[in-house]
């Protein structure tokens, strides 16, 4: 069965599978830029910290050494508190092409994955993004795919709150 | 729970006869019996299979007691759907804020900027 969710009509719409028998994550995006422009939002520091947090926290990164074999932290902070950090190597950086790293929450210490990002040149100043992460197991990706349950509590969900609710 | 829940669906989902016989719900409910027709396998297997898909939430029985059809719960997947949806939609804030970095950045700057060491 397909676990896909997609947008219909838009371009630009993110794209998610979820295996049913691996535990990964795959995401799906085209952009309007050419990929070493998409690439270089990615690895430099000062255009990550723009986008890369998740919403409605803002990113510190402490250490940001993006060249295969470096490392990286950062830490998101909400209304100047912190309240996760990130760390993990960059495996490979291949410019404007490939982007291995490992990611890890520091809240869950012996949880790490394998993200791989892959940027596909499409022409006429068009990129795709593959993001694959793979993580240990598919309660770890299940977790994951539902720790969006966390955010936006109040965001309409009743019919799904009600399905819950069942379970 | 709904991590529990989410699991138990995609562990359920895991078995290509399981996910065969969803299909096969979803055009209408069937019986123990006709369900386990075109496979090569026993009644008993077919039932485990089954259980499963019930434990799961994905099946349920009907109340006619003789036949006892199962029901496939279309809700669940509609639970399933919303779930992923909400995570996409994660991606997809992330990635309208990228655009935005993308729209602002200078076109001629050819060589990535390759920091080292502390950014902020």
């Amino acid at each position: 069965m397909s676990t896909n969710a997609t947008h219909e009509a838009a371009t630009h719409q993110t794209t998610i599978e979820a295996d049913p028998n691996l535990p990964t994550i795959r995401i799906i995006r085209d952009f309007d830029a050419p990929p070493e422009k998409v690439f270089r939002a990615w690895i430099d520091p000062d255009l990550v910290v723009q986008w890369l947090g998740p919403k409605s926290t803002e990113m510190r990164i402490d250490r940001w050494e993006a060249r295969t074999g470096g490392n990286y932290r950062y830490v998101a902070l909400q209304n100047g508190e912190e309240v996760a950090a990130f760390y993990g190597s960059f495996h490979e950086v291949r410019p404007s092409e490939r982007l291995v790293q490992t990611f890890t929450w520091e809240g869950m210490p012996d949880g790490v994955s394998l993200e791989t990002m892959t940027f596909e040149d499409l022409g006429n100043g068009r990129t795709r993004t593959i993001g694959l992460s793979v993580v240990d197991n598919l309660e770890a990706r299940n977790a994951i795919m539902a720790s969006g349950m966390d955010l936006g509590v109040n965001e309409g969900y009743e019919k799904l709150d009600a399905l819950l609710a069942q379970g | 729970m709904s991590e529990d829940r989410l699991s138990r669906v995609f562990a359920a989902l895991a078995d290509p006869t399981r996910r065969d016989i969803v299909a096969r719900l979803a055009v209408g409910d069937a019986t123990v019996s006709q369900l386990a027709a075109p496979y090569n396998v026993s009644i008993q297997a077919v039932s485990k299979h089954l259980k499963v898909l019930e434990d799961a939430g994905l099946v349920t029985r009907s109340h006619d007691a003789q036949r006892r059809p199962r029901h496939l719960e279309a809700d669940v997947f509609d639970m399933m759907t919303a779930w992923i949806e909400r995570y996409r939609r994660q991606a997809e804030e992330r990635y309208r804020r990228l655009d935005a970095v993308l729209a602002s950045m200078d076109d001629d700057k050819s060589e990535p900027t390759i920091n080292q060491g502390a950014a902020s």
